[in-house]
């Protein structure tokens, strides 16, 4: 099971829940799987970058979650 | 990471297209040009806030010369997004509106329509004779104003993105909210024992590249299009084109110039499609090349702010709480850094408790950009500010206070991941280390330190490395040079194939060329590219190896590639008669490429993750002249924590650039407006950037904590420069004149106005 | 009315047709294909298309191009000779004294200007000499760093051939 821990933006979609544990083995599994509990985030996780025990993807559909791994979902940042 | 010794990486090769640049060979964008070639001007709304009535352009066509007037109309109107992993996803209606006003003009400067004829005496004669009829708007020129009950809307449709304010109903100029928080806020400021609260304000600032804007763009009869053009991805330049105007990426080629800086005001597309369309109209190409003013005026600056925070501590230092609110001007588009602002703002500290909003508010000026860092210098500026405080008012080390709340590795970021190893610490520690700390400061002098943060991005990159019949090799990539990445590249494969770095050439290619590869920007070439870089090139070794067992006529696993100097193969067994094998050179087997299976190509791509965090710390002497209010900076140092400096030098370069942008910030630079919304300081003469006799020298601090997601422990460093000096400077401002002061930047007359010389105009 | 110009141009004759309005930065870079010399602002502020002209050195952006006629004009393609570059340009290489690179010509053809008028400036004359210059990359230290280390290393030489 994957701990997932919401930003306060995204806390607004889940009844104000902060943490939910989500059993998923890749981040697109997770994130279909967040919306199916938490009809009003869709459309919210479109460009959402996914942090796997403090590492930050983009784009990271297929990437593989560990088991008892920590997920922050965040705005994508680049820079310039 | 072991310890692995390296023989090119760490080291200062000169760089490979140095020759071009320091004899005036090497070309930017204005530099290119085509037969037939047009000269291309635009029309830009002389009002900050209008809507366009109606637009004339039939006595601009009939100059002599002119071949093509386009307006609004002729650039769709697009509801298309291009998903970037970068900013998330730009919308391309905003950028294609920004391109050209389709209804309203929103700053002045917006383009409205623009005109391409055989000469730029023509272009610019027939650009005064576009009549545009405008019914000129209140401007909204501050946050106040923006969200003000009785403000002008800048867009009917606009409402908040992310947590809106509660009870936000109807149209809004407030395009977005974001808030963090952790723990008890409430709770943890009653338990302080100090606490300070301060507003901050920063102007507008512009990256200020010397180079302007400026392209090439031919628009053939078969629909294939050429465009030359400085910018920081020749990818994105080529996908924002497409996407705008509804071409498929395969008919447009761009060809990305050297480009002269950019600090990410070079990611956005201005000039480009407008070309195109001009090029497709007049049937020939066009060029077009904006004036320093334009560039003020009508590129991308970064965010005016203003900044409400608070922070409270123990008396032993502890800071326990903190709260902030950031409002950050966008400009005339959605789309201002204040996310990053408030993930960026506390990112140096341990801080149990805190709550952060974050503000995008639309105002009449010209859209932001990434500037260098983007929104995290503004916000910090606040933060470190008062970390400076509550020193002073606990009487403690600002060093120390610093390396009591420091973050390091295990603790978790503000915008929640946990952190991997980071360096902060070890900045800290060599800030306190260095000679500067403890030396004695003059009579009008006042010393000031601050940290700062980056995230420092990943992203797509690809690479090809190409091994000569000779035993040399060259390395394409797809991202423009803008600080020498390119050596940085051919390090890598030097490294790794064990040839000397003058043997191998390493090029930017067009979009036809290279593999596709995400911008350059983000402090993410040397990490993510380099990673791609450093694959293609074991790619190579893999390769090698094969090579060898055919040569040997053995199994491809008793081969091994042995890197080092000179690059070679060895044969881990013997051969069948019983002797030795004598190892195989990468020259020796390059000579026998043909024969072994032909070309020897090592190709890699990568999506890499965000590169892990960089922290800075930087110490600034400041000497104020408490007469004239005019303060100049006496002594600077640059501590970094910068992962693995590849190139020293070009790592050195980054972060004493960024210092003195961030001095600038600090000290001069500001968009000045008139009451109508016209800028009124568009020019090198009146925004003050900092010149060499404004500084010292700058001295630099390499920290080394490996980045455990690089081979060799790359984390990005071009970024985090930028975000201490701001209040660097004023905490050394404080130091020396008794003052706090909140406002940037520091020009002469707010410091005497703060010093009570002179009455607040 | 096209104005004839004859001039000197990095040691060659050179005859050039203008407008009386073109500045000289305008027919270096667009007439005579000279694209090393570098446009920044148009207005003087930013030094990038520093020329020498009879050995002064001006901002080509506020020089009218028929101000040309009779005199003698290097720009950045006539610094370096055939065989070798000059020490400045070997020394901004070997400093790392550029990132982007766009300013470079300027800096090197105003620190050839200051070090023509003083071979071994002090930190503070370069540093003044070179404030009608802007870079936005370097922060100037590895600019300062590689002029002093090229006044230094040309005076040397002077000294080494006497």
């Amino acid at each position: 099971m994957a701990i997932v821990h919401f930003s306060s933006n995204l806390s607004q979609y889940t009844g104000g829940l902060e943490t939910v544990s989500i059993e998923a083995s890749r981040v697109g599994e997770l994130l279909r799987a967040l919306e199916q509990r938490f009809p009003d985030l869709s459309g919210h996780l479109e460009s959402v970058a996914v942090a796997i025990d403090g590492v930050i993807y983009n784009d990271a559909t297929y990437q593989s979650i560990p088991p008892d791994s920590e997920i922050h979902l965040l705005p994508p940042v680049s820079g310039g | 990471m072991s310890a692995r010794t390296y023989r090119y990486i760490g080291t200062r090769p000169i760089r490979h297209d140095g020759l071009d640049k320091v004899t005036g060979r090497a070309n930017y964008g204005a530099d290119f040009t085509l037969p037939g070639l047009l000269q291309g001007v635009v029309v830009r709304s002389p009002h900050a806030h209008a809507r366009i009535v109606s637009i004339e352009t039939q006595a601009a066509e009939a100059v002599p010369g002119v071949k093509a007037v386009i307006t609004g109309k002729d650039i769709p109107e697009t509801s298309a997004r291009l998903a970037l992993g970068a900013e998330g996803a730009f919308d391309l209606h905003d950028i294609g509106d920004n391109l050209m006003a389709h209804g309203k003009a929103l700053y002045e400067g917006h383009a409205v329509a623009a005109v391409a004829a055989t000469s730029i005496d023509a272009a610019r004669e027939a650009a005064k004779l576009v009549r545009v009829v405008y019914e000129p708007l209140e401007p909204v020129m501050s946050i106040e104003r923006a969200i003000a009950p009785d403000a002008p809307i800048l867009h009917a449709d606009m409402v908040t993105k992310g947590r809106p304010l509660p009870g936000t109903t109807g149209p809004t100029n407030i395009a977005g909210r974001m808030e963090l928080k952790r723990g008890d806020v409430d709770q943890a400021f009653a338990g302080a024992d100090v606490v300070v609260e301060r507003e901050f304000r920063t102007s507008t600032v512009h990256q200020g590249y010397i180079e302007p804007h400026a392209c090439v763009a031919r628009s053939g009869e078969d629909g294939q299009i050429l465009v030359w053009c400085s910018t920081q991805g020749g990818f994105i330049a080529r996908d924002f084109c497409a996407l705008i105007l509804g071409i498929d990426a395969a008919r447009i080629k761009v060809i990305p110039s050297e480009i002269g800086g950019g600090f990410g005001g070079k990611i956005p597309v201005y000039l480009e499609p407008v070309a195109i369309v001009l090029s497709h109209k007049a049937g020939r190409p066009v060029k077009m090349v904006m004036s320093r003013s334009e560039v003020f005026r009508a590129s991308g600056p970064t965010s005016g702010t203003r900044i409400r925070m608070k922070l409270g501590a123990k008396r032993d230092g502890t800071i326990v709480a903190a709260q902030a609110s950031l409002w950050y001007e966008a400009g005339a588009y959605r789309g201002s850094p204040s996310g990053a602002g408030a993930m960026c703002c506390l990112a140096s500290y341990a801080i149990p408790n805190f709550f952060v909003e974050a503000h995008d508010v639309v105002v009449n000026k010209p859209k932001v950009a990434a500037y260098r860092a983007p929104g995290s210098p503004m916000a910090t500026f606040a933060t470190e500010s008062l970390v400076d405080e509550v020193a002073r008012a606990i009487g403690m080390d600002p060093i120390e206070l610093r390396l009591k709340n420091a973050v390091a590795e295990g603790d978790h970021a503000p915008y929640g991941p946990v952190y991997g190893p980071i360096g902060l610490k070890q900045v800290l520690e060599a800030a306190r280390a260095h000679p500067h700390w403890s030396a004695p400061l003059g009579p009008s002098q006042g010393r000031g330190v601050a940290c700062g943060f980056w995230f420092n991005a990943g992203l797509s990159s690809s690479a090809t490395v190409t091994l000569n019949g000779d035993g040399s090799a060259g390395v394409v990539t797809g991202n423009p040079d803008i600080g020498g990445t390119r050596v940085a590249q051919a390090m890598m494969v030097a490294e790794e194939l064990g040839i000397p770095v003058e043997r191998v050439r390493p090029s930017v290619a067009d979009t036809d060329t290279a593999g596709y590869t995400d911008l350059t920007g983000g402090s993410r070439v040397c990490y993510a590219t380099g990673m791609a870089v450093i694959r293609a090139a074991q790619d190579i070794a893999e390769q090698l190896r094969s090579r060898a067992a055919t040569i040997w006529n053995v199994d491809r696993d008793r081969v091994a590639w042995e890197p080092g100097r000179p690059g070679r193969v060895i044969a881990l067994d013997e051969s069948p008669d019983g002797s030795v094998r004598p190892p195989l050179t990468i020259v020796e087997l390059a000579s026998k490429m043909a024969q072994t299976g032909g070309p020897i190509v090592g190709r890699a791509a990568v999506n890499a993750p965000m590169a892990g965090p960089g922290f800075a710390a930087h110490i600034c002497d400041l000497d104020v002249d408490k007469e004239t209010g005019r303060s100049t900076v006496a002594r600077y140092t640059a501590i970094q924590d910068v992962g693995k400096a590849v190139h020293p030098s070009f790592v050195e370069g980054q972060m004493q650039g960024g210092a003195a942008q961030g001095i600038g910030w600090a000290l001069n630079e500001e968009y000045i407006y008139d009451a109508d919304g016209v800028m009124e300081n568009a020019g090198f003469l009146d925004y003050r950037m900092p010149v060499a006799s404004d500084l010292p020298m700058i001295d630099t601090v390499l920290v080394e904590v490996a980045n455990p997601l690089h081979p060799y422990g790359v984390r990005g460093v071009g970024e985090v420069p930028i975000v201490p000096p701001l209040a660097a400077v004023a905490n050394a401002m404080r130091d020396a004149t008794g003052v706090r002061f909140t406002e940037l930047p520091l020009s002469p007359s707010r410091v005497l106005e703060g010093l009570g010389t002179i009455a607040k105009g | 009315m096209r104005i004839q110009v004859e001039t000197t141009l990095n040691g060659e004759p050179t005859t050039f047709l203008c407008e009386a309005h073109h500045s000289l930065l305008d027919v270096l870079r667009n007439g005579l294909g000279l694209t090393g010399t570098k446009e920044g602002c148009s207005t003087g502020d930013c030094g990038a298309c520093s020329v020498l002209m009879d050995g002064r050195l001006v901002p080509a952006c506020l020089v009218l191009a028929p101000e040309a006629q009779d005199r003698t004009v290097i720009t950045i393609e006539g610094i370096a000779t055939s065989e070798a570059l000059h020490p400045l340009q070997q020394k901004f290489l070997e400093h790392a004294a550029l990132q982007c690179g766009v300013c470079t010509p300027g800096f090197i053809v105003a620190a050839k200007a200051l070090l023509d008028a003083n071979p071994n400036p002090s930190e503070t004359e370069t540093r003044y000499w070179l404030a009608g210059n802007l870079c936005r990359c370097t922060g100037y230290d590895k600019i300062v760093r590689a002029v002093l280390d090229a006044a230094a290393e040309m005076s040397s030489g002077k000294a080494a051939a006497r």
